[in-house]
């Protein structure tokens, strides 16, 4: 039988997709029981219990100096920095996106613009950003906002544009207005693609902040993982990457979930 | 029983639409030239012509989705605005309807449009009448069982069917199908003929309908439209466009077959009585 044509069934699928990480976290094991092996000493490819020792002193242990639990300060912070950049990013796209794409003029007007910031690498904006607004949260958020939104911008307004031309001119002979057309066609049928846009952001959105906490901060996942470098501490930093990994898909299927929930005609709600 | 006679008492003696020399050119390309047409209130124009004759660009002008380059039209009498507007109903061939509303909110659609500039969305006592009324113009349609359908989950004919009373529902002045029955099965378009001309009959509506089954165009119309090139330069053939060349009207019973007058029965899905498409 050809592989095109061999479908699996949901427990099949299942046990295939958990094989291959189940052979590298056996790999990762074994490699580290030799090194531990030949150096018990050995900080480069820590074993289990060593993560879990160093983790749990971070996660239920106060600092000694801010009487902190560091891991749960340094999660909620590169949260609240991620939220707050996706959801200005977000809402940018969305109502930008939809005005490129339904209104010519300022398709016209803005669209270039738009080009043109999206081709600029934003770490190279970084510095701009560091001088014009400091070094505190603001100018971490702006970096999410600007590396992501752009190209979220022009993804909402070729979804936008891409409507068939049919359904705008139908609308009319309803007798419906610019903003009509936009706020009851164009809004409705941009959402789940907003949606899907803000999925594939996430995982630029994560580099952005990383990048801003690893430059500069005094909390954060991505400040911890750069300041426990310098000791050579991947029983932290592995754990660490572990979590951000976790909590980038659990919104990823957030995103799919409330995507399927809300808007079933998207999702081929047929027959 | 002839619609065309007796539904238009008639304040209006003139045509209600006109196109006075009207010509349609992209760039050096002349699609249409030299078009005078009247077209009486009542009737059921239909159009036909080979490929790339200008029948839908025709109609896209009628709409006012694209300008002529040249010439006049006006509707009931007045120039038309160069853009959709709620006089002109239309249904196309595909995509005429909003696949995230359910079947009962594309109809309500240009109810809300109407009363509601702002939120296009209507409350209360308003939205129950619009839903009332949407509800009506759907089961005259054969659409009562479907209502809270997604687009997705109507066959094709069912979705010609919801473009057709989303169209309606705005009690449009000249109503403009373009090509609504091509991607339709034979006896599904046996169906879709029978609706049309029976609510053509009951809510007395002028039809342009362009298509090109030239079967489908005599069974339907009132009168038929050719519209081909009438003269042809082998070395610049884009240089001379089509215009009317056949203007037939048929004085005929809009009804080719025996059936008692039914008046805003949803269709029923019988087998089909009228013809097979070519």
């Amino acid at each position: 039988m050809r592989w095109v044509n061999l479908h699996l069934n949901r427990s099949q699928r299942i046990l295939l997709g958990a094989l291959p990480i189940a052979l590298l976290v056996l790999v990762y094991l074994v490699m580290a029981a030799q090194r531990h092996a030949d150096n018990p000493m050995d900080k480069i490819l820590p074993l289990p219990g060593a993560m879990v020792r160093a983790m749990s002193a971070l996660m239920f242990q106060a600092d000694q100096l801010t009487g902190q639990m560091v891991f749960w300060v340094d999660t909620l912070a590169s949260l609240q920095r991620l939220g707050l950049g996706l959801g200005i990013a977000t809402l940018t796209a969305l109502i930008v996106g939809l005005v490129l794409g339904v209104l010519p003029p300022v398709r016209a007007t803005f669209g270039p613009l738009v080009t043109g910031i999206a081709v600029i690498p934003p770490i190279a904006l970084l510095p701009i950003l560091f001088i014009a607004l400091g070094l505190g949260e603001t100018a971490k958020v702006a970096l999410i906002v600007i590396g992501i939104a752009p190209v979220m911008v022009r993804d909402i307004a070729a979804h936008v544009a891409a409507l068939p031309t049919e359904q705008i001119i139908k609308a009319q002979t309803l007798g419906a207005s610019s903003w009509q057309i936009m706020i009851r066609v164009a809004l409705p049928q941009a959402m789940p693609r907003l949606l899907q846009t803000v999925r594939l952001a996430l995982g630029p959105a994560w580099v952005f902040l990383i990048s801003a906490e690893a430059i500069a901060a005094d909390v954060g996942l991505g400040y911890r993982i750069f300041l426990v470098r310098r000791y050579l501490a991947m029983d932290v930093i592995i754990p660490y990457v572990a979590w951000i990994a976790l909590l980038a898909i659990l919104m990823d299927v957030a995103l799919t979930q409330t995507s399927k929930r809300a808007f079933p005609w998207a999702h081929g709600a047929s027959h | 029983m002839s619609a065309v006679a007796t539904s238009i008492p008639g304040p209006i003696p003139g045509p209600i639409l006109s196109l006075q020399n009207v010509w349609v050119e992209y760039g050096d390309k002349i699609v249409l030239e030299k078009v005078d047409l009247d077209i009486a209130a009542g009737s059921f124009v239909s159009i036909v012509g080979p490929s790339g004759a200008g029948k839908s660009s025709l109609l896209r002008i009628i709409l006012g989705q694209e300008r002529p380059t040249r010439g006049k039209i006006e509707l009931d009498g007045a120039p038309l605005a160069p853009e959709c507007g709620p006089d002109r109903g239309v249904v196309f061939q595909r995509y005429s309807v909003f696949p995230h509303l359910s079947a009962l909110d594309n109809t309500v659609f240009g109810l809300e449009c109407e009363q509601a500039p702002l939120s296009a969305r209507l409350f209360g006592s308003a939205k129950r009448a619009a839903k009332a009324q949407a509800t009506e113009m759907l089961a005259a349609v054969g659409l009562a069982d479907s209502m809270h359908q997604f687009p997705a989950q109507l066959s094709g004919g069912m979705q010609q069917r919801l473009a057709i009373a989303q169209a309606l529902i705005k009690r449009p002045r000249i109503l403009l199908l373009d090509e609504p029955f091509g991607a339709l099965d034979p006896g599904i378009r046996a169906d879709m003929h029978k609706l049309i001309l029976s609510l053509w009959r009951d809510y007395q509506l002028t039809i342009i309908m362009v298509t090109h089954d030239i079967r489908e165009a005599f069974t339907l119309g009132t009168r038929v439209l050719a519209l081909d090139k009438r003269r042809h330069d082998p070395h610049a053939p884009h240089r001379f466009g089509a215009t009317a060349v056949y203007d037939i009207a048929l004085r005929k019973d809009p009804e080719p077959e025996p059936e008692p007058e039914q008046t805003s029965q949803p269709p029923s899905e019988a087998p089909p009585q009228l013809q097979e498409s070519a």
